[in-house]
């Protein structure tokens, strides 16, 4: 099984990163743009067969470590 | 008073830290491996600055899980005197230990200079030998020291008195000017700026010095 994770700031957090990508492409010519985000992708292996108990693994590898709950969100997608 | 210094692998402020509690206060002081599991009879445990484990993931997030962190932190539930300065401080926060996190600096620039702060709260084991409202010089240098905490968390941190240091020309978007804060109990203070930095004339201030003789002040 393959567990997909996405990191992401939450509403309200200053993503300074965010805001540099944002303006790099309104320089571009991408003036449409507006609220740029930067977050984290991992991406791994998993020895588990059964779906909920793989996503309850990697939830808690979320709490844990990958996401820090205090400025960050978590979604998991498994396959 | 015995200082234990913790050692991460990308650990680099160790000596100045090393240099300002054993050679200018003459305090009996180990240096302690992350991998160790003995605090050795410490009084008080600084996490150094630098960027412990590569400050990969998020400053902090990998040295939380050290070995030693597990004695760290039970020494703190029991009431230990520990100090995070700079990336010390990011260990603290992911470790929970104190609240909030520290995110990339407002002007994504990393910012090393001497910063002016205000002295908050004098009644602390850390701030107990400076004045109330006092003035300090002390430099910074770092590229996630942009304080967070919502809103609700800020209001209960300002209303008991536990934003110790405050910048008077706030270097990295820090909400409230916040550069040091001490948990609930008064036992564990984090802060950005550098104590270690600024205990000798030749450094070009002296003011760090009263962190460390607050310390001593409070044996």
């Amino acid at each position: 099984m393959v567990a997909r994770v996405f990191v992401t700031l939450k509403p309200g957090v200053l993503d300074p990163a965010g805001k540099a990508v944002e303006q790099g492409l309104h320089s571009l010519g991408f003036e449409e743009v507006s609220g740029v985000r930067l977050g984290k992708y991992l991406e791994f292996k998993l020895a588990e067969t059964d779906p909920a108990k793989a996503r309850s693994r990697v939830e808690q590898m979320c709490r844990k470590l990958l996401a820090n709950t205090v400025v960050e969100n978590y979604r998991v997608e498994l396959e | 008073m015995k200082f234990g210094i913790v050692v991460f692998p990308g650990t680099n402020c160790e000596q100045d830290v090393y240099h300002v509690v054993h050679r200018v206060l003459g305090q009996p002081t180990v240096f302690l491996w992350h991998k160790d599991r003995d605090l050795r009879n410490s009084e008080v445990v600084i996490l150094p600055g630098g960027f412990a484990h590569g400050d990969y993931l998020r400053c902090g997030a990998i040295a939380r899980f050290s070995p030693i962190m597990d004695e760290v932190i039970a020494f703190a539930q029991k009431g230990g005197k520990l100090l995070g300065i700079c990336n010390g401080f990011q260990i603290l926060t992911e470790a929970r230990l104190l609240p909030g996190a520290l995110l990339q600096n407002a002007s994504r620039k990393y910012v090393c200079r001497q910063v002016r702060l205000r002295v908050e709260n004098t009644n602390t084991f850390y701030s107990r030998a400076m004045k109330p409202g006092q003035e300090l010089e002390i430099p910074v240098g770092h590229g996630e020291g942009n304080y967070f905490l919502d809103d609700e968390g800020l209001k209960r941190l300002e209303g008991e008195g536990r934003v110790v240091f405050r910048y008077l020309d706030n270097p990295n978007g820090s909400r409230n000017d916040i550069a040091g804060v001490i948990n609930e109990r008064g036992n564990v203070l984090g802060l950005m700026p550098h104590p270690d930095r600024s205990a000798e004339p030749l450094l070009g201030s002296v003011d760090g010095r009263l962190v460390f003789e607050s310390l001593l002040a409070a044996a």
